[in-house]
């Protein structure tokens, strides 16, 4: 799946999410990854993926400005390659 | 990154110096139980305190961890409260029962330590049978379908050339293998001079890794061969007080697995405040999180690759630690090693071997 920004997505349950001062380490309990959030701007975006209805609305309201959309769905969609995160099932 | 982190990623926790075993190439010396080793109590204290850390995983060693009593307790513990566990092990006490109580555990992984794919290569370094036992406990686990363990091999002068047959003897498991470098360490401080591999093996390692690197773990340790070319994968910088630190039997912390000695203690978990105010306040730890200097190194144009290597490897062999790795694959180790005082080189801080039996004293006498 690509990731644009009409993805819902969703930090993975078995991920957990400690802060550094560059940024933050994510850990995947499932498949053992490590994985360095450089900015802090990243972490507060993945954190905050499931409050929102889609990328679109969590960029926005992590003040993340157009410009620097394509950046972002670039890191997220590395982000679910090591399953960080993942697709939102949304149930009505 | 070198500036430290909030917590550190790659805990070693040595539960016990006891060993079955007398590896001659053993990082910390371990044989005998310490009488001072942590209580099942102070040891959970620490798991509160990594858990409060959010420290993600542990790597468990020793000695050989599994003959502590409260071994499968601990690891409980650990793993109830959110931190997975790599345990090390000679596999000796891993039979039929006890894999498949492994394998019915999440969050665990194994690591037996082989060093030679047969007995003779392996036996000579890891003791007599200790081929066998680690086979038999990788033949449990697979019955037990524990999943893929792992396969730790230290690398020496006399495996290099059987990268290819350790790769297969882990595939026939279903096992991935780990790699790592040998350190002049504990006993290793003794022997790495006969078994460290040569110039012309260095090359051959980096040339394995760089086809093979992808399934392969390392544990980080080869950076200094990036000094050859394209770096190898990871975090390739000495981590030591910044990402890694070790906590011993009796709860000292140590820099790094490698370096038990006073100059690179950092405190003890015992100590007002734990090992979090260790970690965050220690002075050692604090230095080591200060930009180093290249020193002799400086005018090298590999050292944004190979950053001067291990800080263990030189410290035990009496290399200035701003000078040179003794395997600097670029010829500079050699000679740093050559002007070192004969006997100068630190030694390790504590040894735990055990006392010679008289069996084996006769044995030597009849040698
Ligand atoms: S001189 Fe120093 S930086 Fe250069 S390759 Fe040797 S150890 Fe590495
Ligand atoms: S001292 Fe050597 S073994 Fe220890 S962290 Fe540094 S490079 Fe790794």
């Amino acid at each position: 799946m690509t990731i644009d920004l009409d993805s819902v997505l969703e930090l993975h349950p078995q991920v957990a999410v400690r802060p550094e001062p560059f940024g933050a380490l994510a850990y995947h309990y499932g498949n053992r990854r490590l994985i360095f959030l450089k900015h802090p701007d990243v972490v507060r975006v993945v954190q905050r993926l499931a409050e929102h209805s889609d990328v679109a609305a969590t960029l926005g309201a992590c003040g993340i400005t157009p410009d620097r959309h394509d950046s972002f769905l670039a890191a997220l969609a590395s982000l679910q390659k090591s399953e960080i995160v993942r697709e939102r099932i949304v149930t009505c | 990154m070198k500036r430290g982190l909030d917590a550190p990623i790659c805990l070693t926790w040595e539960l016990t110096y006891a060993c079955n075993l007398q590896c001659v190439h053993c990082l910390s010396s371990s044989g005998q139980r310490d009488e001072r080793e942590l209580s099942t109590l102070e040891a959970k204290r620490v798991l509160d305190e990594l858990r409060d850390l959010q420290v993600f995983y542990i790597n468990i060693g020793g000695g050989e961890p599994m003959v502590r009593r409260d071994f499968f307790e601990l690891l409980e513990y650990s793993v109830g409260n959110g931190i997975g566990v790599k345990f090390s092990t000679n596999g000796a006490f891993i039979d039929a029962e006890k894999a498949r109580r492994l394998a019915a555990m999440d969050y665990l992984d194994i690591q037996i330590s082989l060093d030679g794919v047969d007995a003779a290569t392996n036996d000579a370094v890891r003791g007599v049978g200790s081929y066998d036992t680690a086979r038999r406990a990788m033949d449990n686990l697979a019955a037990a379908n524990f999943g893929p363990f792992k396969i730790s091999v230290v690398v020496t002068r006399h495996n290099v050339s059987q990268l290819d047959r350790f790769k297969a003897l882990a595939d026939s498991y279903g096992a991935q293998l780990r790699i790592t470098r040998l350190r002049p360490s504990g006993r290793g401080a003794d022997t790495w001079h006969e078994l460290h591999p040569t110039n012309g093996q260095q090359r051959q390692i980096y040339d394995w890794l760089m086809e093979h690197g992808e399934n392969v773990l390392t544990g980080d340790s080869f950076f200094h061969l990036n000094a050859f070319g394209e770096s190898l994968p990871g975090l390739n910088m000495c981590g030591a007080g910044r990402v890694v630190c070790l906590i011993d039997p009796v709860g000292d912390v140590y820099a790094c697995p490698f370096v038990i000695h006073d100059e690179f203690k950092a405190g003890n978990v015992r100590d007002e405040g734990g090992f979090s105010r260790v970690w965050k306040q220690s002075d050692l730890f604090r230095s080591l999180r200060e930009p180093q200097s290249a020193g002799a190194c400086a005018s090298c144009g590999s050292y944004d690759a190979c950053q001067g290597g291990c800080m263990a490897a030189k410290f035990f062999t009496g290399i200035p630690l701003d000078g040179p790795d003794p395997e600097c694959v670029g010829g500079d180790g050699e000679h740093a090693l050559s002007v070192v005082q004969p006997g100068s080189a630190p030694k390790p801080a504590m040894d735990h071997t055990k006392p010679v039996t008289l069996t084996r004293k006769n044995t030597l006498v009849a040698r």
